[in-house]
């Protein structure tokens, strides 16, 4: 393990939606914690993913990590400095060395902008790549993203999903950034399309040393592409360990549930096992102890009484589990 | 009256669906389609975003809404009265008998199924009223019966409830339950997991392996895009692309040596778990399939994967390759399948 600090340091972040405030009608509603307490870490170059089922928080972690969503508490750490509370205009310089790449490329471009004009307003913004230069960027961050230059007149309806999120990563890179959030970015795309834009997003980290917060639900993408990975459940981190570490041998409950669940693309395979019943109770009312317990096959009265800490049960793999003969 | 083998329950032949445009074109949504379904098992219908498989879906129940029509093709189900019955020769009127009786659906997003206003117990009971003419009492007791079959803890409770104060999981438990109301002995499912987490998808699946195994012995047509979902549902499965079949077979040995370049890439992209990485951590390639859907406005006149397939040849694109069967049980519409 590498001694240097890490690019983004993200400690004991949590957010809460709604709550409090003046009601003049009904009871006020419990505020809802979407996030409670999360912790982790990236190296420069390093993906790390994070993963969860709706519900999780995981989407509003790395909106928080970017100030899309201001956090109720904690700290967001880039590169030494504290950018958790700094004010808008001295945000915009870390701005550039953080990009997102969302879900749906039909929402996130603007459908009365040619391909030249998004890409461009990216780098007008920081002030990259100007006068002539600039057309010459653009054809080539189309180059990086597999399409042809000569697509920079066009609007975003003539591409497939596909291509559009293409060009939604051609955004993200334009400006040259060090750390990239990509939220679900293939979930909305064809199957035989998904291999394609996660290739190109791994050959660009890759190329490029980016680091990386891989959030999805899918577990062979988290497993393809990252390095290590954050499980999430109902805003709180269950378990983070390596790649490899996870998948061979998950050390929490949830993440054995979440493994065996995945169906499994052969048919020779033995039937996985359903071993999570029930559905995710509300983020409004988490129950006590451990938010998991409720569907836990394991579970024993001592989860209820107090919130597990994150131990470390080999370097490197951390759990929110207070068994260690189970897993 | 018609003739269907004594195992087959539903047995579709030379499906054909076109939606005309605004611009005087024809999207050929399906084109020439055969399916058949035995008594008992799951037949998986795979593709992607426009491939036809839920126009297929739609087809089959009659449901294509105009200008859109089924322009060919028979549909031929067995009724649990045992008549044989052609659906795309049938009226109106006795269609409606059909749906829901002999073959009910439920959709990948229920809430658009489910009323708001009403409790989820009566949304069900009223199709019970209606269609099985129980008394208002018996049928709400039916529909408590029914939330508990599909695993719904305290459904008496749950049956008083609205869909909107319920989960994804939940709602599309109920959608089930409402489907299995009148016995169908065909259920088809549209993407009913896909926008369900996955170990809700789980808990949904291994219902739905429950029902067919049930001494009833459910026939499930069943349509996915996601090949881990087919093989732990499917007995067989259709391969459909931009409309039309391109291969089926049991699901085994579909798996075991897929004979269409196309189902080869699909089960080749899957990023698989433990086999993508090469010692020291550097990812190997994933084999996608280049290119892009094709259009369904501009369908060439050949194979449609043709431009995508790094096997195709002048012949590919000239004309339509034909559906080779190179075993009882397998269908390709490939002409170099002998080489995959």
């Amino acid at each position: 393990m590498s001694r240097t600090p890490p690019l983004l340091g993200v400690e004991g972040l949590s957010k809460t939606f709604g709550g409090g405030g003046f009601r003049l009608f009904g009871a006020a509603r419990p505020p809802i914690r979407a996030v409670d307490g999360v912790s982790f870490a990236i190296r420069r170059g390093e993906v790390l993913g994070l993963v969860g089922e709706s519900g999780s928080g995981k989407t509003t972690v790395g909106r928080s990590v970017l100030r899309l969503t201001e956090p109720s508490a904690g700290r967001i750490v880039f590169d030494g400095e504290d950018i958790t509370k700094l004010p808008k205009a001295r945000l915009r310089p870390f701005r550039r060395r953080m990009q997102i790449v969302f879900q749906d490329p039909y929402a996130s471009l603007n459908p009365r902008m040619r391909v030249e004009d998004i890409l461009g307003e990216a780098l007008a913004i920081h002030g990259l790549a100007e006068g002539a230069a600039r057309a010459a960027r653009i054809a080539q961050l189309l180059d990086r993203v597999g399409l042809p230059a000569a697509h920079a007149r066009r609007y975003p309806h003539e591409f497939s999903g596909g291509q559009r999120q293409r060009i939604v990563i051609a955004r993200a890179l334009a400006v040259e950034p060090e750390f990239i959030v990509a939220d679900e970015p293939v979930s909305a795309l064809d199957v035989s399309i998904q291999a394609q834009v996660i290739n190109l997003m791994a050959e660009l980290q890759a190329d490029l040393g980016l680091a990386m917060l891989f959030i999805s639900h899918d577990l062979s993408v988290i497993e393809y592409i990252c390095d290590r990975v954050v499980v999430m459940y109902l805003g709180r981190v269950m378990e983070e360990a390596s790649v490899e570490a996870l998948f061979s041998r998950p050390r929490h409950p949830y993440t054995e549930a979440l493994l065996a669940a995945a169906p499994v693309p052969d048919p020779e395979v033995e039937r996985r096992r359903v071993l999570l019943l029930g559905d995710m109770p509300s983020p409004a009312n988490p129950p006590s102890g451990c938010v998991f317990r409720t569907r836990c096959r394991y579970a024993l009265p001592a989860c209820a009484e107090t919130r597990p800490p994150l131990r470390e049960v080999a370097p490197g793999h951390t759990t929110a589990c207070i068994r260690d003969d189970i897993l | 009256m018609q003739k269907l083998p004594d195992d087959t329950i539903l047995a579709v032949s030379g499906m054909t669906t076109h939606f005309p445009t605004e611009g005087g074109e024809v999207v050929r949504a399906v084109e020439d389609m055969d399916l058949v379904l035995r008594r008992g098992e799951t037949v998986a219908i795979v593709g992607e975003s426009g491939s036809g498989k839920s126009v297929t879906c739609l087809s089959i129940l009659q449901l294509i809404a105009p200008p859109g029509r089924v322009a060919a093709g028979r549909a031929l189900l067995r009724r649990k009265s045992g008549e044989v019955v052609d659906l795309c020769a049938l009226e109106e009127r006795a269609l409606r008998g059909v749906r829901g009786d002999d073959i009910a659906m439920i959709f990948q997003e229920p809430m658009t199924s489910l009323i708001p206003l009403y409790t989820v117990g009566d949304q069900i009971a009223e199709t019970i009223e209606e269609h099985l003419r129980k008394p208002r009492r018996e049928a709400w007791q039916m529909a408590v019966d029914l939330l508990r079959q599909v695993g719904i803890a305290d459904p008496e409770r749950r049956a008083q409830e609205y869909p909107h104060t319920m989960s994804g999981g939940m709602r599309q438990r109920v959608m089930i339950a409402m489907a299995l109301s009148c016995h169908p002995a065909v259920l088809i499912a549209d993407e009913p997991t896909t926008a369900l987490d996955v170990t809700i998808q789980a808990q949904i699946l291994e219902l739905m392996r429950l029902l067919k195994a049930s001494e009833a012995g459910m026939s499930i047509v069943f349509v996915t895009h996601n090949m881990g979902v087919v093989a732990e549902v499917a007995d067989r499965v259709v391969v459909m692309y931009a409309g039309r079949v391109v291969e089926s077979g049991p699901v085994r040995e579909l798996f075991r040596r897929p004979l269409h370049p196309y189902t080869r890439g699909l089960l080749g992209s899957i990023a698989r778990a433990g086999g993508s990485r090469r010692p020291g951590g550097v990812r190997a390639k994933l084999p996608a399939i280049p290119g892009n859907v094709p259009n369904p406005l501009e369908l060439p006149p050949g194979c449609a994967f043709a431009p995508r397939c790094a096997m195709a040849q002048p012949a590919c694109d000239a004309a339509m390759p034909p559906l080779a069967l190179p075993s009882p049980e397998r269908a390709t519409r490939c002409l170099r399948w002998s080489e995959l």
